[in-house]
């Protein structure tokens, strides 16, 4: 326990003497070098970021051995943290592990590939000609709101047990955030921008190009953001549901290892399914943040 | 540009001979908007030729159609009745400098190039031409959020100069910045549009700034917007918004603007 807490203990110390280090070195008259006061800046804002996340996760495993201490459940139903990291261990020296891993992100990135044509057309269709919203435009907001999962006994009609349905309930899921994301970027391009471009002597492929699409862009990559977690949660629920022989995903391993009562290897999954979402988030954050600062706009 | 269509359209009888490049000649323009009960006349015939190079200056209280007056010259409104000429291409400035965030200076300033038709390898050296003449070639690289009011409003400056417009409208370019700055602002757009030898409408609710910058001043009444007077303004340049001539001037406008709105509000 003791040996678990250290991290999260020094923490908030280093941090302080981190600080104080840049601060009190060279003196509040002196500054010091671009490049010299940069990294060491940098290095102080990396650790800011990091030690609380890293708090977290420490007292997070914490909670998990305690109640595992507690005997609320037997360990061959929820294991230790130490069994989870040792059997996660065991498993990436396997080449299914990275074949599962392989087929899920392939997946997901087929899929998403597809949401993001079509959530993008149609967005802007709809933002575009008014009786395609007065069609649509409320509808994709209630598609949006449905949970994907409801979409797979259809799909599994229309298409089987097989990669088109899991694609199919995919970009169910990610399109109509990706099309809501452009529409209200549109929506909201400020209007200046557009009498710019006609006073500029834009056409209206050029007034899209150059001021309608690049303004709405903040709005697009929030949009394709969220249509990512849907897609990858879509993903996960049919890999659950559509198991392909053969050919095997995180989420045929999840369910195997459910069948064959593998705990740890049940939550090693779940880690790193959980892990490659927060990867594909901190992606699109950075994006974000990065298309926001060059912009002027408030980061964070 | 919208305004090639009213180029050197002949005017009804009253102006046989076509507008020279870079005057703009309005003869009888009136302006309504919308229809039957609820239209309103913005503008109500008005009379106006400017000549080539000349720097006009157009003030009134809010409301007098100082605006609809300028988006007419530029081409984002047709006239009701009258004839509008314009000779040559129109650019227009606004009180935001509307520079669009995702670019750089340079960058604003190219794309006006390219939707000019300028080939692109002439863009990026023809933009940083540009800014060194409105001296901003040292933030060429900056974007918009990292520059001051003053040097935005250049920037909008430079990229009117790359429209390679004849007749320049702008809509109280300066009225969102400060004084000092509007002072050197003046002293930029005097500058540049003499260099460039540029037909000037300026919209301005401020007399002095009207004065100080104008060959001439227009005064316009509400009410219909119209033009209730016209003052030649021949003080040698350059002027300072302080010099008493030019405070002095601004008075006997400003006496002739009250009584205008007097007439309207009493």
């Amino acid at each position: 326990m003791s040996a678990d807490e250290r991290p999260a203990g020094t923490g908030p110390s280093g941090a302080l003497a981190t600080a104080i280090g840049a601060a009190s070195g060279p003196g509040p008259i002196a500054p010091l070098t671009g490049a010299e006061s940069g990294r060491s800046r940098a290095l102080t804002q990396v650790w800011a970021g990091t030690w609380p996340k890293v708090g977290a996760v420490v007292a997070f495993v914490a909670i998990w051995q305690a109640v595992v201490l507690s005997g609320w459940r037997p360990e061959f139903v929820l294991p230790a943290p130490l069994t989870v990291a040792q059997t996660l261990g065991d498993l990436v020296r396997e080449p299914e592990f990275w074949q599962a891993i392989g087929t899920t992100l392939r997946r997901a990135l087929v899929g998403f590939a597809f949401a993001i044509a079509i959530g993008t057309v149609v967005g802007i269709a709809v933002s575009r000609f008014r009786p395609v919203r007065a069609a649509i435009g409320s509808l994709i907001t209630g598609l949006q709101t449905m949970p994907s999962i409801v979409w797979f006994p259809l799909a599994i009609l229309l298409f089987g047990l097989n990669e088109q349905a899991i694609t199919f309930v995919v970009i169910l899921g990610a399109a109509p955030s990706i099309a809501n994301g452009i529409i209200s970027g549109i929506d909201h391009v400020p209007p200046a921008f557009t009498r710019l471009g006609t006073v500029l002597g834009a056409g209206s492929v050029d007034l899209y190009r150059h001021f309608v699409i690049p303004a709405a862009l903040p709005s697009y990559v929030a949009g394709l953001n969220q249509g990512w977690a849907f897609a990858w949660r879509s993903l996960l629920a049919g890999e659950l549901l559509v198991i392909i022989e053969g050919k095997p995903s995180l989420g045929s391993r999840l369910s195997f290892a459910q069948d064959f009562n593998n705990a740890p290897e049940l939550i090693a999954y779940m880690v790193v399914i959980l892990v490659l979402g927060m990867l594909a988030d901190t992606v699109f954050s950075s994006q974000s943040r990065r298309m926001r600062r060059r912009r002027g706009l408030a980061v964070d | 540009m919208t305004v090639t269509e009213n180029e050197a359209r002949p005017a009804s009888g009253a102006a046989p001979e076509p507008v020279a490049h870079g005057g703009v000649r309005l003869t009888g323009v009136t302006k309504v908007f919308g229809r039957g009960a609820g239209a309103t006349t913005a503008l109500q015939d008005v009379d106006l030729d400017v000549r080539p190079g000349e720097f006009v200056t157009i003030v009134g209280a809010s409301g007098c159609g100082k605006s609809t007056l300028l988006s007419l010259v530029a081409g984002l409104e047709q006239v009701t009745t009258g004839t509008l000429e314009v000779g040559g291409r129109v650019a227009l400035m606004f009180q935001e400098a509307t520079l669009l965030p995702w670019l750089t200076a340079a960058q604003n300033v190219a794309l006006a190039l390219k939707l000019r038709g300028v080939a692109r390898a002439e863009r990026t050296p023809q933009a940083h031409a540009l800014l060194e003449r409105v001296r901003l070639g040292a933030y060429a690289d900056k974007r918009p959020h990292e520059l001051s009011g003053g040097m935005r409003q250049r920037v909008a400056l430079a990229r009117v100069l790359a429209q390679d417009a004849s007749v320049v409208c702008m809509d109280e370019p300066l009225g969102a910045l400060d004084a000092m700055t509007r002072d050197h602002m003046h002293d930029e757009i005097e500058r540049v549009a003499g260099e460039a030898g540029l037909t000037v409408l300026f919209v301005t609710h401020n007399v002095r700034e009207a004065v100080r910058l104008g060959d001439r001043a227009v005064l316009m009444g509400s009410s219909p917007g119209r033009v209730v007077h016209t003052e030649h303004i021949d003080l040698p340049r350059p002027r300072r918004m302080e010099d008493p001539e030019v405070a002095r001037r601004a008075g006997s406008l400003t006496a002739a603007l009250r009584e205008d709105v007097a007439r309207h509000v009493g």
